[in-house]
């Protein structure tokens, strides 16, 4: 009951801002995410207690469309995701509070849409409704780009990375039902047994096929082009929807549905996704070291960590995957941090050119040590929590190749090389023209960056809660597969 | 049997009122007649009435049929109410109209309840005659002159080419009946070369009617010349009858051959996706954009007729009812605009919409996102039906070629979305009249909550 209440509270809320609460649409949209963080909370807790009730879980088989049903769970690894999704929901409406949207409840209401929907692929135990809502999200996201994004070629870039997502997950669609053919049924469980009988080279095509839908959300090379536009252009609220929460469905849809479903195809062919995720980090990485802008560079970035990421969780062990988990969490919490210092970066400078920049230590050192310490997680720097998500999905991954592992761990160096290089462009040296007048950060701008910084390091220090929640879970999906 | 008598009163009602100067009345009766036709179906739900069984029986209201009937009148309810003012201004000439389309309507459901092919041509002719005129009748237009001009001459050649199938599966088993077609058909086979022709001819005159390659080449002509609220009527009752009927023919008369056909219907399925959904993307008039749209929809649906014994007819009606719904919609707001526009059909027409109108823009994005078959709507699912349909009949290929121009079609059904929200200067507000308003919800609330509702399909078998 409680997952549900978390899944339909957004949805609620879009509804209601949409016909009662024009005015106040930014205010219901922090108090829905306040509530959902603490209903997340809630639910963490009854997972704790054993979850005797059932609260978390509702089962109503055979009530939906075509053998789908209406099942939704929530277990440690959903669990994980909630809070992602919960954490950054009220991050990011605060995070564009001072913003003025033009007719700000329909951009509200349409983020919250977006967000239940993806509540609902976290939660589903049904392929059919994960894929329902894997491509719903794609709805409110696309209106909040093309009606508030911003550059000239906006409709041209919103319309490739629709076409471009729709594209990628019809070849899920695909998959599903061919494996609906000898399951008979969408219940996670069943397709898992059905596909898992399936002969080696079918399990390979499916896994292209979901590896397909996947890599264009994630992004991984060569399925990425349509990512750096589309960040760019993107209204801030949403860039950071999609760096930080959107791009994760794809991430758990690998964790959810490909490992468990195709042990034999990723054991025999996963070694071809795991290349792709590796030349991905590096390309990724060389095109960040290369931008001008600030935001491109924080664009290629997160392509070359979620390539780390994707890399890791293939490789299919504990560490592997669990790994992956605080890396979700984390690069969501990093990514929205970063998007938002471009933010103020802009707001202040007008542009995000990093060679205009510099010497904004000299003025505003409490800002250059927030975004500072924001860096430092984004390289890994041990004691936050990109370290221990890197560390894990490094150690994963090397379990299963050397190889794989040395070039996908460059992100490691590489992404010291740029982070450090525009951070040392943007904020020392000293200060010129376009940057002496440099204003104080404002208190909603502390507020936000101070909760980010504390996340960061809280848990990179203390990560075990995280790992507890997933473990059990993992560990069962894994048993499972073996 | 009710639902034709009440049909044929109405359309005779009609004319009627008119000629006793009461033609305020029949909008009203035309709505009170087809929601009682509505109420007749569900109360005449299973008995699989066989009107006249004693003096040859031409007719079967089985489940098939009543649901094809409610469907059609409910679509047409749908389709008055959304036309209402583009008849309103010449009121000479509207119950002329109005009695054409409801005897239109009367053709469609003769060709969803028939079961002795007489009546299926019959059903095809008091469908089409109406159309022929309806085309044509904004007299003053050269486009629809050419339009009716097209139709009459194409669909008549067409009509004669079923009729002659028609008299050849007569030659080959002796009967109109579709039961008795049935067993000769099933113990003849392939060996008999007239009823292999006769259903070839079945199939090529109907692929006409449906605008299926490689015979839709009349299609976009004529549903850009005719006035829009006859080509909305064309796109949805006429298509769902033709399909209706088509669907009737392979589950039942020709199911024991049908399987010699399905490669044929499969090829031309995938022949038409490809080709309405590549010419589509190229259109700039939106009004031939829809109609290449909806022939890319009869392309999907004809994977029920080839697959008709192993698919359940309610599938192909949520399908005609989904795509019914959403081209409605957006066969609508395209007549109201353009009507402001001064006939103005291209798609920068619809440059502004979602500040000239919120509701209209709102509806029509809906429509085109469920014809794209985006989930949460219903068009998801009626294409989910017939994918996994075919899928499950064992042609993969056809299945892929689907997904693909689906891809494409999401192409140039965005590129009309982006021009809705594109902003313009100083565009005035388009109005619409409050039932019209109200209709437009009702569509938009019925292309979600089909998706959701579609789980009752299970419970009923037909």
């Amino acid at each position: 009951m409680l997952t549900i209440l978390i899944l339909i509270l957004p949805f609620l809320a879009a509804l209601a801002m949409l016909l009662i609460g024009k005015k106040i649409a930014k205010q219901i949209a922090l108090a829905t995410g306040i509530v959902e963080l603490l209903l997340t909370l809630a639910a963490l807790y009854i997972f704790k207690q054993g979850d005797a009730n059932g609260l978390l879980t509702l089962h109503n088989t055979g009530t939906g469309p075509l053998g789908a049903s209406y099942s939704f769970a929530a277990d440690g690894i959903s669990l994980v995701m909630l809070l992602l999704t919960t954490v950054l929901l009220p991050l990011i409406v605060y995070a564009s509070w001072t913003k003025t949207y033009k007719n700000a409840h329909a951009f509200f209401a349409l983020l919250l849409m977006m967000v239940g929907s993806m509540i609902g692929a976290f939660t589903t135990t049904d392929a059919l409704m994960f894929y329902v809502f894997y491509e719903f999200a794609l709805i409110p996201i696309y209106f909040m780009c093309l009606v508030w994004g911003n550059g000239d070629n906006i409709a041209k870039t919103t319309l490739k990375f629709f076409l471009y997502t729709l594209f990628g997950s019809l070849f899920m669609l695909i998959a599903l039902l061919y494996i609906y053919q000898s399951s008979g049924s969408f219940a996670f469980t069943d397709m898992y047994a059905a596909a898992n009988a399936m002969s080696a080279s079918e399990q390979g095509w499916l896994l292209a096929a979901f590896f397909v839908a996947f890599a264009v959300k994630i992004p991984v090379f060569p399925f990425h082009t349509w990512q750096p536009a589309t960040y760019d252009s993107a209204p801030l609220a949403g860039t950071m929807l999609l760096a930080g929460i959107m791009l994760k469905m794809a991430t758990y849809g690998l964790i959810r549905l490909v490992l468990p479903m195709l042990p034999e195809g990723v054991a025999e062919y996963g070694h071809w996704c795991i290349a792709l995720c590796a030349i991905s980090v590096v390309y990724a990485s060389c095109m960040a070291i290369v931008q001008k802008r600030y935001r491109l560079l924080i664009a290629y970035s997160s392509i070359a960590h979620v390539g780390l990421l994707a890399a890791g969780i293939l490789s299919g062990n504990v560490q592997g995957i669990q790994g992956g988990m605080v890396e979700m969490l984390s690069h969501g919490i990093i990514g929205v941090g970063l998007f938002f210092v471009y933010d103020i970066l802009q707001s202040r400078l007008h542009h995000d050119e990093m060679q205009r920049m510099g010497g904004i230590r000299e003025v505003n050192p409490e800002f250059a040590f927030l975004f500072f310490a924001i860096v430092m997680g984004s390289v890994a720097l041990p004691a936050t929590s990109g370290f221990v998500g890197e560390f894990l999905l490094l150690i994963g991954l090397y379990q299963y190749s050397a190889i794989a592992a040395g070039i996908a761990g460059l992100t490691v160096v590489l992404g010291a090389v740029y982070m450090l290089r525009s951070f040392q462009q943007i904020m020392l040296g000293a200060s010129n023209h376009n940057t002496v007048h440099f204003a104080a950060l404002t208190a909603h701008e502390k507020t936000v960056l101070y909760i980010i910084v504390a996340l960061i390091i809280i848990i990179g220090v203390y990560p075990a809660p995280i790992l507890e929640l997933s473990n059990t879970s993992v560990e069962n999906l894994l048993l499972g597969i073996r | 049997m009710k639902e034709i008598l009440i049909i044929s009163l109405l359309g005779i009602a009609v004319l009627a009122a008119d000629i006793f100067k009461q033609r305020k009345l029949v909008f009203p009766i035309i709505i009170l007649g087809l929601l009682a036709n509505i109420a007749c179906c569900i109360m005449d739900w299973g008995k699989n009435e066989v009107p006249f069984a004693n003096n040859g029986g031409m007719l079967l209201f089985d489940n098939l049929a009543l649901a094809f009937t409610m469907v059609i009148s409910a679509i047409s309810i749908f389709w008055f109410v959304v036309t209402s003012d583009y008849f309103s201004g010449d009121t000479s000439k509207r119950t002329d109209l109005y009695a054409l389309v409801v005897f239109s309507i009367c053709g469609a459901v003769v060709m969803a309840s028939f079961s002795n092919m007489m009546m299926l041509f019959l059903g095809l002719e008091i469908l089409s005659i109406p159309l022929y005129v309806l085309a044509a009748s904004e007299k003053r237009n050269i486009l629809s002159n050419e339009a009716g001009f097209k139709y009459f001459f194409l669909g008549s050649l067409a009509s004669a080419i079923i009729l002659f199938g028609i008299a050849l599966i007569y030659g080959a088993t002796g009967s109109f009946d579709l039961a008795t077609i049935g067993t000769k058909a099933a113990m003849l086979g392939t060996s008999s070369t007239l009823m292999m022709a006769g259903i070839t001819m079945i199939i090529a005159g109907f692929a006409f009617k449906i605008s299926v390659a490689p015979f839709h080449l009349w299609a976009p002509d004529v549903y850009q010349g005719a006035p829009t609220t006859i080509t909305a009527f064309m796109a949805t009752i006429v298509k769902a009858a033709a399909f209706a009927a088509l669907y009737k023919l392979f589950s039942g008369a020709f199911a024991g051959i049908s399987q010699h056909f399905a490669l044929t219907l499969a090829v031309m399925s995938a022949v038409t996706l490809v080709v309405a959904n590549i010419i589509a993307s190229v259109q700039v008039n939106s009004k031939r954009l829809l109609a290449y749209s909806s022939i890319s929809h009869a392309g999907f649906m004809l994977g029920f007729v080839m697959l008709a014994s192993q698919i359940q007819g309610k599938y192909l009606l949520f399908y005609v009812l989904a795509y019914s719904v959403a081209s409605l919609t957006s066969f609508g707001v395209l007549q109201h605009i353009s009507a402001v526009q001064m006939g103005d059909d291209s798609t920068n027409a619809f440059k502004g919409l979602v500040k000239r109108n919120p509701i209209m823009a709102g509806a029509m994005t809906l429509s085109l996102l469920s014809m794209a078959g985006i989930p949460p709507l219903s068009g998801f699912l009626a294409k989910y039906y017939v994918i996994s349909g075919v899928l499950n009949g064992g042609y993969l290929w056809l299945v892929i070629i689907m997904i693909l121009s689906s891809v494409v079609a999401m192409y140039y059904y965005l590129k009309l979305i982006i021009a809705m929200f594109t902003p313009i200067e100083n565009a005035g507000r388009i109005v619409i009249n409050r039932s019209q308003t109200i209709m437009y919800g009702v569509l938009s609330f019925l292309l979600i909550a089909l998706f959701f509702g579609a789980g009752a399909l299970e419970w009923i078998t037909f």
